[in-house]
């Protein structure tokens, strides 16, 4: 049975991994390799690394991240942040990436989603959307990092993303983002009954039970958190250990049996 | 040493790697000398069948990879890699395959998402040394949209369930596939790629 996947997310600025509340109040976290590693062991599905920085000198830093990642770890994992281009695209999967997260690009030239899948699958092609809600079940699209509005509709965004051929979708809730209370189950339930890629879900978790709220009644695919792993107030065996109880498919770690 | 076929797939970086933790050398290549030369070829995963196979065949890979095989040098395909194994793939109108083993490759068809993507457990239907050290219902990391169909049941050495039954490994004689990356399947890819190892001799 395919299993609900938890995914630790890791926002990399000048080569360290930070935690913001509502995307702004940076803090310094942690070395995003040593992190990345701590994960791996812990059971963590799948990785995402944001790349929040814009200048080039700190983006071949981030490349070098993405590299050394790529060597440490045997899981899949995702890069986001500052993707505008085929040729970013092609950087980071050379880099050792096994997908791409885009997100103001896409909503600026849509076609990149389209050329993107073309060039090197849909299902290394993850559409990221930065949604808050405005008024009953009416979400806004935001870009440059939750700065700018977009005129988009995020539940049409999400459909249309599809269509152009992202193979993923990433919802963050600017509204519960940091927050720790719980996903916004409304915008992860409109979106999964519109669509029919796989849905990560993003933004407000702060205990066990949110995760097992948007993978069952959400009907999110993944999960994905920051601080509530990164200050291992929620450690992720002990995550799993929980969903796993709640009858959610989870992929546990008594399956590792060899040496490696 | 270890050849894995440059057909310009994606991420091969990470497939090395995981080849590197688990003690084998490898070089990414499509050159002729160094195919024969080394010890197993790794036809890797990601992309489409059909360009695969017209890449493959511009570079003459083809024919060689198949001498190699007929003389007992192990192939392992990975993902797509496995597809190619077969005798023909659905995707992109019927392209043929290396048709290495019987089956053909069609879109998934149970009523799920596509891609399959994500982690789901495997179910043994034969215990080969190539299984060595797995757990029951050791889980891996699949992202593909087609899968074998129609194969001989003797080659099928375990399966998942996604909307239908998917192949997940393969193997006959010195031909080994899996449909799922064992490179990115944590420790039990590792394992997996250790036990390939053991068959290079």
């Amino acid at each position: 049975m395919l299993a609900k996947r938890i995914i630790p997310c890791l926002d990399v600025d000048k080569g360290r991994v930070v935690k913001g509340k509502k995307f702004t109040d940076i803090q310094d976290v942690a070395d995003p390799v040593e992190l990345a590693k701590r994960y791996n062991q812990d059971g963590a599905d799948e990785l995402v690394f944001y790349d929040i920085t814009a200048s080039n000198e700190n983006r071949d830093i981030f490349i070098d991240i993405v590299e050394k990642v790529a060597a440490e770890i045997a899981i899949p994992f995702t890069v986001g942040g500052g993707i505008r281009t085929i040729e970013d695209i092609h950087r980071v999967l050379r880099a050792g990436a096994d997908k791409v997260s885009i997100n103001s690009a896409a909503v600026r030239h849509p076609a990149l989603i389209t050329e993107a899948a073309r060039k090197f699958g849909s299902q290394c092609i993850v559409l990221s959307i930065d949604a808050q809600q405005t008024t009953k079940n009416y979400w806004q699209v935001y870009i440059n990092g939750g700065r700018k509005q977009a005129s988009l509709d995020a539940i049409d965004w999400a459909k249309q993303g599809e269509a152009l051929g992202a193979g993923e979708l990433v919802l963050n809730a600017i509204n519960t983002d940091g927050e720790k209370n719980g996903y916004d189950l409304d915008l992860i339930q409109a979106i999964a009954s519109t669509v029919n890629i796989p849905i990560v879900a993003s933004g407000g978790a702060g205990k066990k039970e949110h995760f097992a709220e948007v993978l069952q009644a959400g009907y999110a695919d993944a999960a994905l958190a920051a601080s509530v792993f990164h200050y291992s107030e929620i450690p992720i065996p002990a995550l799993k250990d929980y969903l796993d109880k709640q009858g959610i498919p989870v992929r546990r770690d008594n399956d590792e049996t060899s040496d490696f | 040493m270890i050849s894995i076929i440059d057909y310009g797939a994606g991420n091969i970086k990470s497939l090395q790697f995981a080849l590197e933790k688990t003690g084998m050398n490898s070089q990414i290549t499509t050159d002729e000398v160094t195919i024969k030369k080394s010890d197993a070829i790794i036809l890797p995963g990601v992309g489409a069948f059909q360009d695969a196979m017209r890449a493959l065949k511009e570079q003459g890979l083809i024919s060689i990879i198949k001498q190699e095989v007929a003389k007992g040098k192990p192939l392992f395909g990975i993902c797509l890699g496995m597809q190619l194994l077969f005798e023909l793939s659905e995707e992109d109108g019927e392209t043929e395959g290396f048709g290495f083993l019987t089956g053909k490759v069609r879109k998934i068809s149970g009523n799920v998402k596509v891609p399959h993507m994500g982690w789901n457990n495997l179910i043994k239907h034969r215990n080969i040394p190539l299984c060595n050290n797995l757990a029951p219902d050791a889980f891996v990391y699949f992202v593909h949209s087609y899968a074998a169909d129609g194969l001989d049941t003797n080659t099928l050495v375990a399966s998942t369930i996604y909307g239908e039954t998917i192949p997940a490994i393969v193997q006959q004689n010195n031909i080994v596939g899996m449909q799922f990356h064992p490179e990115k399947s944590g420790a039990t890819g590792l394992q997996l790629l250790a036990n390939f190892k053991e068959m290079i001799r």
